[in-house]
């Protein structure tokens, strides 16, 4: 890992560290970091700047009331603020009371994603991944995580079997995570 | 990984949260108990964390980050003033403490210990090496096929000799003796010490070989009982605390 990324690293780290004790400043520092991408995730999910807004403000006031939800050792900030702000989007899309239970979000990824570099060469990777892909699967994928249908309701949409559309789900997810093997 | 392909299909849809019903209830019991679909899903999610990181758009407006500001300053966090610490809470902290000291102490006695160690092994393998060279002596000494050849000279016959290394420092002394004659049955030669004063002292008992040779080594002597003379007599085989004359050989020291 590049200095650079280390320094990023530990000051992630110690940022959640001085939340933890009560920083004011430290949670304008992480927001203006991650807020550009918790934002992004919300608006391309509910497509609407005030829910998109509120769920921001709410993954953000999550952290600061909670801090210790976020285990370090298990995982890298970025993503996990943006599987949260994917999960809570999703709730609110659906008008349906947070369900997905964050003191039990393990995430495991395999790039680095904790300099902006990193993420950049990422999101770059992810998007010609799912270009690659053939429109039915991308389309399947998207439907799942972006609108939070389930496979029964994307069968009833597209008319294929629930097998299909829960193979293809599989498939899609692992052929990112291929994409980003050594 | 080692997943159950059976839930692989709806550890996907387990991960985007989409999994609902009984085969949700299914897999979760199966996830309580199988650590390969758990570490599955984390995965997982971390493919759709990629899939959260695609997207892109504006920054959110000014006002958000006042927002949150606002409600941040509303709602201090409750364990901001450290609270005092019971004194309980210091026995780990005492506890690392004795513990350093403790390694400190040992690692230093460990170094002295090396130390030590090296040297001893360097003096032991000097030991080694001198009492292998002893040894070597020593073996050709008493070596029963040893070539003993006695030298003299030339047209004179053999005649029984007699050699002593003496050290009284180390009260250390060897005899060696060639061509003597076998001594009468049930009898020994003896050699003596004659010291400058005093009665001779028994310095060992021998009888010669086929060959006439004979040794003795170390015999019980006293430290540094300083020599004038050694004699040989000859004494019946258990010793002789005098010694009987005739004396049969003689040397004095050079």
């Amino acid at each position: 890992m590049p200095d650079a990324d280390v320094k990023q690293a530990r000051n992630d780290l110690a940022l959640v560290s001085a939340i933890r004790s009560g920083e004011e400043s430290a949670m304008a520092e992480l927001y203006d970091r991650y807020s550009g991408i918790v934002y992004a995730v919300a608006l391309r999910v509910l497509g609407d700047t005030g829910t998109a807004e509120d769920v921001l403000q709410e993954v953000f006031m999550q952290l600061w009331r909670n801090p210790d939800l976020f285990d370090a050792s298990r995982g890298n900030l970025a993503p996990w603020l943006a599987v949260i702000a994917r999960n809570r989007a999703i709730d609110a899309l659906r008008r349906r009371r947070p369900e997905s239970n964050v003191d039990d979000l393990v995430i495991s990824v395999e790039p680095d994603l904790v300099g902006d570099a990193e993420r950049a060469i990422a999101m770059t990777k992810v998007r010609a991944v799912l270009g690659g892909m053939a429109t039915a699967q991308r389309m399947a994928l998207e439907m799942a995580y972006f609108e939070g249908m389930s496979h029964s309701e994307i069968a009833a949409k597209t008319g294929e079997a629930l097998g299909t559309i829960k193979t293809r789900i599989r498939t899609g997810l692992l052929a990112l995570r291929k994409a980003f093997e050594r | 990984m080692n997943v159950h392909e059976q839930f692989a299909e709806d550890l996907s849809l387990y991960a985007l949260g989409t999994l609902q019903g009984e085969e949700r209830a299914a897999l979760e019991r199966h996830l309580q108990e199988c650590s390969g679909c758990r570490r599955e899903v984390e995965l997982l999610r971390g493919d759709t964390a990629l899939l959260a990181l695609s997207t892109a758009g504006p920054r959110p407006p000014a006002r958000a980050r006042q927002r949150l500001m606002d409600a941040v300053a509303r709602e201090p966090r409750r364990d901001v003033i450290p609270r005092r610490k019971p004194w309980w809470a210091l026995v780990p902290s005492f506890v690392a403490a004795v513990m350093a000291a403790l390694a400190a102490f040992f690692w230093m006695q460990s170094s002295r210990l090396q130390r030590d160690l090296a040297s001893l092994e360097k003096r032991s393998a000097q030991q080694r090496t001198e009492l292998q060279r002893a040894r070597e002596i020593v073996a050709t000494l008493t070596a029963t096929d040893a070539m003993t050849v006695t030298l003299v000279a030339t047209k004179t016959p053999p005649q029984p000799q007699g050699k002593v290394m003496y050290v009284k420092d180390r009260a250390s002394l060897i005899f060696l003796a060639s061509n003597m004659p076998m001594p009468p049955s049930q009898k020994a030669y003896e050699l003596w010490l004659i010291p400058m004063q005093g009665a001779p002292m028994p310095a060992g008992m021998f009888k010669p070989d086929a060959r006439g040779s004979a040794m003795v080594i170390n015999p019980p002597l006293p430290v540094g009982m300083e020599a004038k003379a050694f004699a040989i007599t000859i004494e019946p085989e258990a010793g002789s605390p005098t010694p009987t004359m005739p004396i049969v050989m003689m040397g004095t020291g050079a």
